[in-house]
Protein backbone atom coordinates (compact mmCIF):
# COMPACT_ATOMS: atom_id res chain seq x y z
CA UNK A 1 0.00 0.00 0.00
CA UNK A 2 1.50 3.32 -0.98
CA UNK A 3 1.43 6.07 1.60
CA UNK A 4 2.55 9.65 1.21
CA UNK A 5 5.08 10.16 4.01
CA UNK A 6 4.61 13.94 4.00
CA UNK A 7 0.93 13.74 5.00
CA UNK A 8 0.23 15.00 8.51
CA UNK A 9 -0.25 12.43 11.28
CA UNK A 10 -2.85 12.91 13.96
CA UNK A 11 -1.27 14.37 17.11
CA UNK A 12 -0.27 11.73 19.66
CA UNK A 13 -0.55 11.61 23.46
CA UNK A 14 2.23 14.14 24.10
CA UNK A 15 0.31 17.14 22.81
CA UNK A 16 -2.74 16.77 25.05
CA UNK A 17 -3.19 18.21 28.52
CA UNK A 18 -3.85 15.34 30.91
CA UNK A 19 -7.34 15.11 32.37
CA UNK A 20 -9.30 12.52 34.38
CA UNK A 21 -11.11 11.13 31.31
CA UNK A 22 -7.81 10.47 29.55
CA UNK A 23 -6.29 8.92 32.65
CA UNK A 24 -9.23 6.55 33.30
CA UNK A 25 -9.04 5.38 29.68
CA UNK A 26 -5.32 4.54 29.69
CA UNK A 27 -5.44 3.10 33.22
CA UNK A 28 -8.34 0.87 32.12
CA UNK A 29 -6.05 -0.58 29.46
CA UNK A 30 -3.12 -1.05 31.82
CA UNK A 31 -5.10 -2.75 34.61
CA UNK A 32 -7.06 -4.74 32.04
CA UNK A 33 -3.86 -6.21 30.67
CA UNK A 34 -2.52 -6.79 34.19
CA UNK A 35 -5.69 -8.73 35.03
CA UNK A 36 -5.48 -10.63 31.73
CA UNK A 37 -1.96 -11.82 32.54
CA UNK A 38 -1.17 -11.85 36.29
CA UNK A 39 -4.81 -11.95 37.43
CA UNK A 40 -5.87 -14.77 35.12
CA UNK A 41 -2.75 -16.86 35.87
CA UNK A 42 -3.20 -16.52 39.65
CA UNK A 43 -6.87 -17.51 39.25
CA UNK A 44 -5.85 -20.62 37.27
CA UNK A 45 -3.13 -21.49 39.79
CA UNK A 46 -5.60 -21.16 42.66
CA UNK A 47 -8.24 -23.34 40.91
CA UNK A 48 -5.55 -25.92 40.11
CA UNK A 49 -4.35 -25.95 43.74
CA UNK A 50 -7.88 -26.39 45.13
CA UNK A 51 -8.56 -29.13 42.58
CA UNK A 52 -5.24 -30.93 43.22
CA UNK A 53 -5.02 -31.09 47.00
CA UNK A 54 -3.88 -29.57 50.31
CA UNK A 55 -0.16 -29.66 49.44
CA UNK A 56 -0.68 -27.68 46.23
CA UNK A 57 -2.75 -25.09 48.11
CA UNK A 58 -0.20 -24.90 50.94
CA UNK A 59 2.49 -24.15 48.36
CA UNK A 60 0.38 -21.32 46.91
CA UNK A 61 -0.23 -19.98 50.42
CA UNK A 62 3.51 -20.15 51.24
CA UNK A 63 3.96 -17.14 48.95
CA UNK A 64 2.03 -15.05 51.48
CA UNK A 65 4.94 -15.57 53.90
CA UNK A 66 7.58 -14.70 51.30
CA UNK A 67 8.00 -10.99 52.18
CA UNK A 68 4.19 -10.61 52.00
CA UNK A 69 4.48 -11.04 48.21
CA UNK A 70 1.15 -12.90 48.02
CA UNK A 71 -0.63 -10.01 49.73
CA UNK A 72 1.02 -7.41 47.49
CA UNK A 73 -0.03 -9.33 44.36
CA UNK A 74 -3.56 -10.02 45.63
CA UNK A 75 -4.16 -6.42 46.75
CA UNK A 76 -2.85 -5.33 43.33
CA UNK A 77 -5.24 -7.70 41.59
CA UNK A 78 -8.15 -6.51 43.79
CA UNK A 79 -7.44 -2.85 42.98
CA UNK A 80 -6.97 -3.62 39.27
CA UNK A 81 -10.21 -5.59 39.33
CA UNK A 82 -12.24 -2.71 40.82
CA UNK A 83 -10.54 -0.11 38.62
CA UNK A 84 -11.35 -2.17 35.51
CA UNK A 85 -14.87 -2.86 36.84
CA UNK A 86 -15.71 0.83 37.42
CA UNK A 87 -13.86 1.93 34.28
CA UNK A 88 -15.78 -0.74 32.37
CA UNK A 89 -19.14 0.36 33.77
CA UNK A 90 -18.24 3.94 32.74
CA UNK A 91 -17.53 2.57 29.24
CA UNK A 92 -20.90 0.79 29.08
CA UNK A 93 -22.74 3.97 30.19
CA UNK A 94 -20.92 6.01 27.53
CA UNK A 95 -21.61 3.32 24.91
CA UNK A 96 -25.29 3.85 25.68
CA UNK A 97 -24.78 7.52 24.76
CA UNK A 98 -24.86 9.01 28.28
CA UNK A 99 -22.30 10.86 30.38
CA UNK A 100 -20.63 13.09 27.78
CA UNK A 101 -21.32 16.42 29.56
CA UNK A 102 -17.96 17.92 30.56
CA UNK A 103 -18.58 18.31 34.29
CA UNK A 104 -20.39 14.98 34.68
CA UNK A 105 -17.78 13.12 32.64
CA UNK A 106 -14.95 14.58 34.73
CA UNK A 107 -16.78 13.79 37.99
CA UNK A 108 -17.44 10.12 37.11
CA UNK A 109 -13.91 9.69 35.73
CA UNK A 110 -12.53 10.73 39.13
CA UNK A 111 -15.14 8.57 40.88
CA UNK A 112 -13.85 5.39 39.17
CA UNK A 113 -10.49 5.97 40.93
CA UNK A 114 -12.10 6.85 44.27
CA UNK A 115 -14.48 3.89 43.99
CA UNK A 116 -11.70 1.43 43.16
CA UNK A 117 -9.55 2.52 46.12
CA UNK A 118 -12.50 2.52 48.55
CA UNK A 119 -13.77 -0.89 47.37
CA UNK A 120 -10.27 -2.40 47.60
CA UNK A 121 -9.92 -0.98 51.11
CA UNK A 122 -13.30 -2.37 52.17
CA UNK A 123 -12.59 -5.87 50.84
CA UNK A 124 -9.20 -6.12 52.57
CA UNK A 125 -10.48 -4.55 55.78
CA UNK A 126 -13.17 -7.24 55.79
CA UNK A 127 -10.63 -10.02 55.13
CA UNK A 128 -8.18 -8.82 57.83
CA UNK A 129 -11.00 -8.32 60.37
CA UNK A 130 -12.12 -11.92 59.78
CA UNK A 131 -8.54 -13.19 59.98
CA UNK A 132 -8.01 -11.52 63.36
CA UNK A 133 -11.29 -12.94 64.70
CA UNK A 134 -10.73 -16.40 63.24
CA UNK B 1 -11.19 -0.59 -7.90
CA UNK B 2 -8.02 1.51 -7.86
CA UNK B 3 -4.50 0.17 -7.32
CA UNK B 4 -3.04 3.28 -5.73
CA UNK B 5 -3.75 4.54 -2.25
CA UNK B 6 -5.33 2.46 0.53
CA UNK B 7 -8.56 4.40 0.40
CA UNK B 8 -8.67 4.08 -3.40
CA UNK B 9 -8.52 0.29 -3.21
CA UNK B 10 -11.51 -0.04 -0.88
CA UNK B 11 -13.65 2.89 -2.03
CA UNK B 12 -17.01 1.79 -3.37
CA UNK B 13 -16.85 -1.74 -1.98
CA UNK B 14 -19.18 -1.00 0.91
CA UNK B 15 -19.09 -2.40 4.42
CA UNK B 16 -18.04 -6.00 5.10
CA UNK B 17 -20.97 -6.05 7.58
CA UNK B 18 -19.02 -7.51 10.45
CA UNK B 19 -17.12 -4.47 11.66
CA UNK B 20 -18.98 -4.29 14.97
CA UNK B 21 -18.72 -7.97 15.92
CA UNK B 22 -15.52 -7.63 17.98
CA UNK B 23 -16.91 -4.55 19.73
CA UNK B 24 -20.27 -6.18 20.54
CA UNK B 25 -18.71 -9.40 21.89
CA UNK B 26 -16.32 -7.39 24.06
CA UNK B 27 -19.36 -5.67 25.65
CA UNK B 28 -21.32 -8.92 26.06
CA UNK B 29 -18.38 -10.67 27.74
CA UNK B 30 -17.91 -7.52 29.87
CA UNK B 31 -21.46 -7.99 31.18
CA UNK B 32 -20.69 -11.68 31.78
CA UNK B 33 -17.52 -10.76 33.69
CA UNK B 34 -19.36 -8.08 35.68
CA UNK B 35 -21.99 -10.54 36.91
CA UNK B 36 -19.77 -13.60 37.41
CA UNK B 37 -16.73 -11.96 39.04
CA UNK B 38 -18.96 -10.15 41.55
CA UNK B 39 -20.58 -13.53 42.29
CA UNK B 40 -17.09 -15.00 42.85
CA UNK B 41 -16.00 -12.10 45.08
CA UNK B 42 -19.04 -12.32 47.37
CA UNK B 43 -18.94 -16.09 47.30
CA UNK B 44 -15.30 -16.12 48.47
CA UNK B 45 -15.84 -13.43 51.10
CA UNK B 46 -18.73 -15.35 52.69
CA UNK B 47 -16.68 -18.56 53.11
CA UNK B 48 -15.83 -19.30 56.75
CA UNK B 49 -12.15 -20.01 56.04
CA UNK B 50 -9.75 -20.63 53.15
CA UNK B 51 -8.53 -24.11 54.17
CA UNK B 52 -8.32 -26.70 51.40
CA UNK B 53 -11.19 -28.82 52.73
CA UNK B 54 -13.58 -25.86 52.75
CA UNK B 55 -12.54 -24.62 49.29
CA UNK B 56 -12.69 -28.08 47.66
CA UNK B 57 -16.17 -28.79 49.11
CA UNK B 58 -17.31 -25.35 47.98
CA UNK B 59 -15.88 -25.63 44.43
CA UNK B 60 -17.29 -29.15 43.78
CA UNK B 61 -20.90 -28.01 44.14
CA UNK B 62 -22.90 -27.64 40.91
CA UNK B 63 -23.96 -24.14 42.03
CA UNK B 64 -20.27 -23.11 42.18
CA UNK B 65 -18.57 -25.23 39.48
CA UNK B 66 -21.02 -24.16 36.75
CA UNK B 67 -20.76 -20.37 37.29
CA UNK B 68 -16.98 -20.81 37.72
CA UNK B 69 -16.72 -22.48 34.29
CA UNK B 70 -18.98 -19.80 32.77
CA UNK B 71 -16.76 -17.14 34.36
CA UNK B 72 -13.62 -18.73 32.89
CA UNK B 73 -15.16 -18.72 29.41
CA UNK B 74 -16.27 -15.09 29.75
CA UNK B 75 -12.96 -13.91 31.25
CA UNK B 76 -10.69 -15.63 28.72
CA UNK B 77 -12.86 -14.55 25.80
CA UNK B 78 -12.83 -10.95 27.06
CA UNK B 79 -9.09 -10.91 27.75
CA UNK B 80 -8.39 -12.33 24.30
CA UNK B 81 -10.36 -9.48 22.69
CA UNK B 82 -8.83 -6.85 24.97
CA UNK B 83 -5.21 -7.95 24.55
CA UNK B 84 -5.79 -8.26 20.80
CA UNK B 85 -6.66 -4.55 20.69
CA UNK B 86 -3.54 -3.69 22.70
CA UNK B 87 -1.31 -5.72 20.35
CA UNK B 88 -2.93 -4.22 17.24
CA UNK B 89 -2.41 -0.71 18.65
CA UNK B 90 1.13 -1.01 19.99
CA UNK B 91 2.92 -3.60 17.80
CA UNK B 92 3.44 -1.89 14.43
CA UNK B 93 5.68 -4.60 12.91
CA UNK B 94 3.52 -7.00 10.88
CA UNK B 95 5.52 -10.16 11.61
CA UNK B 96 5.85 -9.44 15.35
CA UNK B 97 2.15 -8.60 15.49
CA UNK B 98 1.21 -11.91 13.86
CA UNK B 99 3.42 -13.81 16.33
CA UNK B 100 1.98 -11.89 19.29
CA UNK B 101 -1.61 -12.51 18.16
CA UNK B 102 -0.88 -16.21 17.62
CA UNK B 103 0.63 -16.55 21.11
CA UNK B 104 -2.34 -14.64 22.54
CA UNK B 105 -4.74 -17.12 20.97
CA UNK B 106 -2.74 -20.05 22.36
CA UNK B 107 -2.74 -18.43 25.81
CA UNK B 108 -6.46 -17.62 25.81
CA UNK B 109 -7.58 -21.07 24.66
CA UNK B 110 -5.08 -23.02 26.76
CA UNK B 111 -5.88 -20.95 29.87
CA UNK B 112 -9.63 -21.35 29.50
CA UNK B 113 -9.44 -25.11 28.84
CA UNK B 114 -6.98 -25.65 31.73
CA UNK B 115 -9.27 -23.79 34.15
CA UNK B 116 -12.40 -25.59 32.97
CA UNK B 117 -10.63 -28.95 33.18
CA UNK B 118 -9.39 -28.58 36.77
CA UNK B 119 -12.80 -27.37 37.97
CA UNK B 120 -14.61 -30.20 36.18
CA UNK B 121 -12.09 -32.76 37.43
CA UNK B 122 -12.65 -31.73 41.04
CA UNK B 123 -16.43 -31.65 40.62
CA UNK B 124 -16.56 -35.08 38.92
CA UNK B 125 -13.89 -37.05 40.74
CA UNK B 126 -13.04 -35.15 43.94
CA UNK B 127 -9.56 -34.63 45.36
CA UNK B 128 -7.09 -37.50 44.90
CA UNK B 129 -6.05 -38.68 48.36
Amino acid sequence: MSQNKSRPLSPHLGVYRWGPAMLVSIVNRIVGNALATVGALVLLWWLYAVSTGPEALDYLKSWFDFYYLGYVVLVGITWSFFQHLFGGIRHLVMDAGAGYELTGNKFWSIMTFVGAIVATGLVWAYIFTNMLEG
Amino acid sequence: MGQGTGIGRVRGLGSAKHGSHHWIVQRLTALGNLTLTLWLLFSILTLTNYEHETLAAWLSQISVAVPMILMLISIFWHLKLGMQVMIEDYVPDTALRLIALTLLNFYAFAGAIFGIFVVAKLAFTGVAS
